[in-house]
């Protein structure tokens, strides 16, 4: 039931991508681009959707169980560190030079976009590549504090 | 045609507003489904960087949100045309640009879906800075790659 529910989230928010043009990768570049041809389309979907996403979040804050009668899971990290903003450029960088971000990436890989499936299978890299460096961080962290 | 006092030049062509913001609407429902239901965020990033650190009970529900999205343009199929897009990068660029999305998300703990429309939903400062940075980034990206390198 919950992966029931899950999958039709994930195909809504496919299908709200579609619509709203974001799955095109040079529309949002072309929003990207300030000093060219300014398209402010992807500004209207953020508008739209933080429209019913302060509504539902509102919502669910006041819950302390899902609908499902599950524990509400919502972040409580509050600090603004380096990482933060350092893995926040990385992103915008990567996403300036393709105009795809992790979600209408893998709507396009839906699409049967080739040159999806590279940008997916190099983003997943990127992905293992942070869990792979976050392990031996650990590790170090425990062997220091062995040490002290 | 390009006014040159106007700061901005809007591409009315190319301009969407009703359909972005229709669309803006059903990204905002999905998301309101996964919290009531799910009692989770609709951070793609973070859903998908979970399935690489699998843990009880945490891979069906992430498989599923993943399978959904990219099961989208079937369900769009049977109901309209589907839009075409263009993606206008080399695979070099895509292979950089992937490692940079898939590394930047996971250590900024978030991407446009996450900080960018649950975080801000939630009035999130820490949300509000990722988004800033990742705008403002890729702002400086595309004004390069387009206008001082001149692509």
């Amino acid at each position: 039931m919950r992966a029931l529910l899950a999958f039709v989230a994930g195909l809504v928010f496919g299908l709200g991508l579609l619509l709203s043009g974001m799955a095109d990768p040079a529309k949002v570049l072309g929003f990207l681009d300030l000093a060219g041809a300014w398209d402010p389309s992807l500004a209207f979907v953020m508008a739209g959707a933080i429209a019913v996403g302060v509504l539902a979040f509102t919502f669910a804050r006041r819950r302390t169980t899902t609908w499902l009668g599950d524990a509400m899971r919502l972040p409580t990290a509050s600090d603004i560190d380096r990482r933060l903003v350092v893995g926040s450029l990385l992103f915008g960088v990567g996403w300036g030079l393709a105009g795809f971000c992790p979600g209408p990436a893998l709507v396009a890989l839906g699409l049967g976009e080739s040159k999806a499936v590279v940008f997916v299978a190099a983003m997943l890299a990127g992905m293992a590549l942070f869990e792979g460096v976050e392990r031996v961080r650990g590790r170090l962290r425990e062997r220091a504090r062995g040490a002290a | 045609m390009r006014d040159s006092t106007a700061l901005v030049t809007i591409a009315w062509q190319a301009f969407t507003p009703w359909a972005s913001l229709a669309g803006g609407f059903v990204i905002g429902l999905a998301a309101a489904l996964l919290v009531l239901f799910n009692g989770r965020i609709a951070g793609i990033s973070g859903i998908l960087g979970g399935l690489l650190r699998p843990s009880a009970g945490e891979v069906a529900w992430r498989a599923a949100f993943v399978a959904g999205l990219v099961a989208a343009p079937l369900a769009w199929a049977l109901l309209a045309a589907l839009p075409r897009i263009h993606v206008q990068a080399d695979g070099t660029t895509l292979a950089i640009a992937g490692l940079l999305v898939g590394y930047g998300t996971r250590l900024g703990s978030g991407c446009t879906s996450g900080h960018g429309v649950c975080g801000l939903s939630r009035l999130s400062p820490r949300s509000l800075v990722a988004t800033l940075a990742f705008m403002a980034a890729g702002f400086a990206v595309v004004f390069v790659v387009r206008h001082a390198l001149g692509a």
